[in-house]
């Protein structure tokens, strides 16, 4: 709760906005969830017998956390500069994510390349099948009932509402991300990034580029 | 490796316990696009069972093949991973 500035001549009702502006959120002053029950208990249990200590838990959900876009760029960046890697990557991406020293766990992935002919962008239909690995955890957006079911019918409309109007004489790609493979989009370098170094490039590399609604961008 | 273009297949309608083919694109042709490799069939996977993997393939579909008249443009393609016997020849 913003609770920055007090204001004992007023109650606390926390109705209305705060007093940034802000409106407050409500509690979640509601009962557990079928599913969130289930998840402390099985935590709890395989503590108390001994399989995982809480440490372990709270390391690896900090290493999920930690996880970031970033992880991706330095991927895009690596293959704007090196031809050999470029081509190991659209051949094998998982081989190649972990040739650059990423653990990419047992994902299967696949790049899919944008190039002057062609658009690629990535929906889970089903869910929110990511490659989380390279990227963190996928944006809200991602997950929702709009996206998944929108971009596969009308990928050009959801791409407009990004920002991204593409020519007509361009083919837009749809990959349904919904088994066993994980995708990330190789967008085409920027004119006006050529000749710069691949730490250089990484920044011009975002998180929408990689999914394919967005594309690389001049770092602000 | 891919090779893209290699047969158009059509999906069977015949319903499965657990498919990954989407209702859009059951009974719709495509196109291999590549063939990805053997993967736990998730027929079997779905009730604890253990059998021979299976191939999934990726498969191209024209948007006009699977929209029809409501396709945005009709050259555009979705592709999906779709187990190969899911699949039959056309």
């Amino acid at each position: 709760m913003p609770h920055d500035h007090h204001d004992h001549e007023h109650d606390h009702s926390h109705e209305g906005l705060s007093p940034s502006g802000h409106p407050y959120r409500a509690d979640n002053d509601t009962d557990l969830s079928y599913w969130q029950a289930m998840e402390i208990a099985l935590r709890e249990l395989l503590i108390e017998k001994g399989h995982l200590t809480a440490a372990q838990i709270h390391a690896q959900i900090n290493a999920m956390d930690s996880r970031s876009p970033a992880n991706g760029a330095r991927v895009v960046a690596r293959a704007w500069v090196d031809p050999e890697f470029k081509a190991a990557l659209l051949a094998d991406a998982g081989a190649a994510s972990r040739a650059m020293g990423f653990d990419i766990g047992p994902m299967h992935l696949i790049a899919l390349e944008n190039t002057k002919e062609v658009h690629n962008v990535v929906v889970c239909t089903l869910c929110s099948c990511y490659p989380r690995n390279l990227l963190g955890l996928p944006p809200d957006w991602y997950k929702s009932r709009a996206y998944r079911s929108r971009t596969v019918i009308e990928p050009r409309k959801v791409l407009s509402e990004f920002g991204l109007e593409l020519p007509e004489q361009m083919q837009v790609r749809v990959h349904d991300s919904t088994a066993d493979m994980r995708y990330i989009v190789l967008p085409a370098q920027p004119e006006a990034s050529l000749g710069l170094t691949e730490e250089e490039l990484a920044a011009w590399v975002t998180r929408d580029s990689m999914i394919g609604v967005g594309l690389p961008q001049a770092p602000q | 490796m891919a090779r893209p273009h290699e047969s158009a297949h059509q999906i069977p309608l015949a319903a499965r316990p657990y498919p990954h083919a989407g209702l859009s694109t059951r009974q719709k042709i495509g196109q291999i696009e590549r063939r990805i490799g053997l993967f736990n069939n998730p027929e079997e996977t779905a009730y604890r069972q253990t059998g021979p993997q299976r191939e999934l393939v990726r498969v191209r579909f024209r948007m006009a093949d699977i929209w029809g008249a409501r396709a945005e443009r009709g050259e555009d393609v979705i592709e999906a991973e779709i187990y190969a016997h899911w699949l039959e020849p056309v």
